[in-house]
């Protein structure tokens, strides 16, 4: 009897040990939180300094970023991200791993179509559809609100 | 320092992250398309105005995930159309998130000038 | 001359493999093979500023090590085939321009090693050249950023998922000589069962393993007790599972003489390899550092070298293509001095 793909897909299935996804959720939560507190940690600092609250919220995320670059430089940020997963992912230092991380690696090919084109090359598309949803947003509010 | 605060941005945080992590694990999703889902998520709650009360309630824990910056990307817009307009569809969004990417531009490009990738692990 | 049987090519002349080099880097040196490579280098770039040139100059050392080992010079060699799993086969190309061989490039993905040997045998046993080479090899670092992220990217690996090898093999096959022989080929067809996980290679191309595995069996009469050991390569612990699930289903039961690369060159439980090793430089550097040595002093006499190769790119898996996989069969034996 000749084997289905869908008969192999099965086979193929049972045969995959399932991710660990209690210890990859407990990581994602921990290292996640971890992020956003230390966020508003820096955040409470800010404030009490008497800084307003947007012109805080901005400074706070560029401190992340900044950290999440210098670490994706030193080669540390995949080593925390194997463990933490979502948890170096969703926070905005994920969304400058993977700006800085593309830059890095190629560096090689060039600074023009290596370094300036590839930077975007993961983190290109939350651009262009975080943009559009606004914008979309913008034309319902502009002509139904 | 209000440690009552720090507590609810870390548990905020931590369960938009842990989410996240049953995405990856659970479903066929990639991590490039969860991330986008964050986003257009974080602009469709903010410009319903759902958004906005969990930033009150966890602060950072609201903000620095993705879906904050969604959030972020809709109230520019939202004001910026207030402000000046049909033009505002269109400059609210990146004005509001201009710190952030032109950061990471430049710091990018500053990792990629100064860097070079490692072998792993 | 060659006698088909089937989709078996018996090789009446037994081509001689005349010497053999393993060149890997640190991973491979803390895996159980480590020190059996024939060199090591700490230094995962090879010395060179980017990772393609760094995997180029370590298959080129390779195959200066294998001809410096049987003493023989470039020009005696007289075609070459190699190929490895960068676009348009640079590392073989960039790597091996100055040597001035005839050279046949190919691509087998992982599976590179026994084609390009299949191919040297063939040319020794057709006449059409007196020695040959077979070269191969994979760079962890330059695959990733080619089918995967930026090494410095966050990401994490599923279970299911292998290690690239930052490996090369070479193979000098001659006419004449000392050395463990080739006794037949099965050059494999391409089997897809709709598997479209990048990350599940293993489960991709157990099919493909098991087809060639089987019709060598049909064609010869032989049987699994022939052999000392069955090796595939780059199935890893997902496709090995599956692999031996497929041929119980055709009726072969390999017992214990089951082998894989991807588990041979690592050690799962010490190294972060996940399901095990992959990559062209996976099969070729234990065929060259562990499987042809045990062939060559006696400690094993038969065996079936097969390895496997996952032939999809990232264009066809973005566009939802499934993965195509290949087997390569290579009838393996000791040579005269450890002939029992």
């Amino acid at each position: 009897m000749a084997l289905t793909p869908k008969d192999y897909q099965q086979m193929s299935q049972e045969a995959s040990p399932p991710s660990n996804t209690l210890k990859n959720a407990t990581m994602a939560f921990l290292f996640g939180g971890g992020f956003c507190a230390l966020g508003q940690s820096l955040l409470e600092l800010l404030l009490a300094r008497g800084m307003e609250r947007d012109e805080a919220s901005a400074l706070v995320s560029l401190s992340l970023i900044l950290l999440s670059v210098l670490l994706t430089a030193l080669g540390l940020y995949d080593r925390v991200a194997r463990v933490a997963g979502a948890g170096t992912l969703v926070p905005i230092t994920g969304f400058a791993n993977a700006m800085s991380s593309s830059a890095i690696e190629f560096r090689s090919e060039g600074l023009i179509l290596g370094l300036g084109a590839k930077m975007f090359s993961i983190a290109g598309p939350v651009l262009v559809y975080g943009i559009s949803a606004a914008a979309l947003y913008g034309v319902i509010y502009y002509f139904i609100l | 320092m209000n440690l009552f605060a720090l507590l609810k941005a870390f548990l905020v945080g931590g369960s938009l992250c842990l989410l996240g992590q049953l995405l990856i694990d659970r479903t066929k999703l990639t991590p490039a398309r969860i991330l986008v889902a964050y986003v257009v998520a974080g602009v469709v709650l903010g410009g319903l105005g759902l958004y906005q009360p969990l930033i009150d309630f966890a602060g950072a824990g609201a903000t620095v995930p993705l879906t904050g910056f969604g959030a972020l990307l809709a109230k520019g817009t939202r004001e910026a159309i207030e402000e000046m307009g049909a033009l505002g569809i269109l400059s609210g969004g990146l004005t509001a998130c201009a710190p952030g990417v032109a950061g990471a531009i430049l710091l990018s490009l500053a990792a990629g000038l100064l860097s070079r990738s490692k072998d792993k692990p | 001359m060659a006698v088909r049987q089937g989709g078996t090519l018996l090789l009446s002349g037994e081509p001689v493999i005349r010497s053999f080099a393993a060149v890997g880097s640190k991973m491979e040196q803390e895996g159980p093979l480590g020190s059996s490579f024939d060199l090591i280098s700490q230094d995962s770039a090879f010395g060179q500023d980017s990772w393609e040139k760094a995997e180029a100059a370590m298959q080129k050392k390779a195959l200066d090590l294998a001809l410096q080992k049987a003493s023989l010079s470039p020009g005696e060699v007289e075609v070459l085939f190699a190929g490895d799993l960068l676009n348009q086969c640079i590392s073989s190309t960039y790597g091996l321009r100055d040597l001035n061989i005839p050279f046949l490039g190919v691509y087998g993905a992982c599976s590179t090693m026994a084609e390009s040997l299949t191919l040297a045998a063939l040319f020794v046993e057709g006449g059409f050249a007196s020695l040959a080479g077979a070269v191969t090899s994979s760079h962890f670092c330059s695959a990733e950023r080619q089918f995967r992220f930026p090494l410095e990217y966050g990401s994490q690996r599923p279970p299911s998922a292998q290690w690239t090898a930052t490996a090369s093999g070479a193979v000098v096959v001659g006419w004449q000589g000392d050395g463990p022989r080739i006794r037949a080929v099965t050059p494999g067809r391409i089997r897809d069962l709709g598997i479209t996980d990048v990350n599940n290679m293993g489960a991709a191309m157990a099919p493909a393993a098991a087809d060639t595995i089987a019709r060598f069996f049909q064609d010869t009469g032989a049987a699994p007790e022939d052999f000392d050991l069955v090796v595939t390569g780059d199935l890893a612990q997902v496709g090995s599972q599956l692999l031996l699930q497929l041929l119980q289903r055709e009726g072969i039961l390999l017992g214990g003489r089951h082998r894989d690369c991807g588990l041979l060159l690592y050690d799962r439980r010490r190294q972060q390899v996940d399901s095990g090793g992959s990559g062209c430089g996976c099969s070729a550097s234990v065929l060259c550092a562990s499987l042809l040595p045990q062939l060559q002093e006696g400690s094993l006499q038969n065996i079936l070298f097969v390895a496997t190769g996952a032939l999809m790119s990232p264009t066809a898996v973005q566009q939802g293509e499934s993965i195509p996989s290949i087997a390569h069969l290579l009838w393996l034996a000791a040579g005269t001095e450890g002939r029992k």
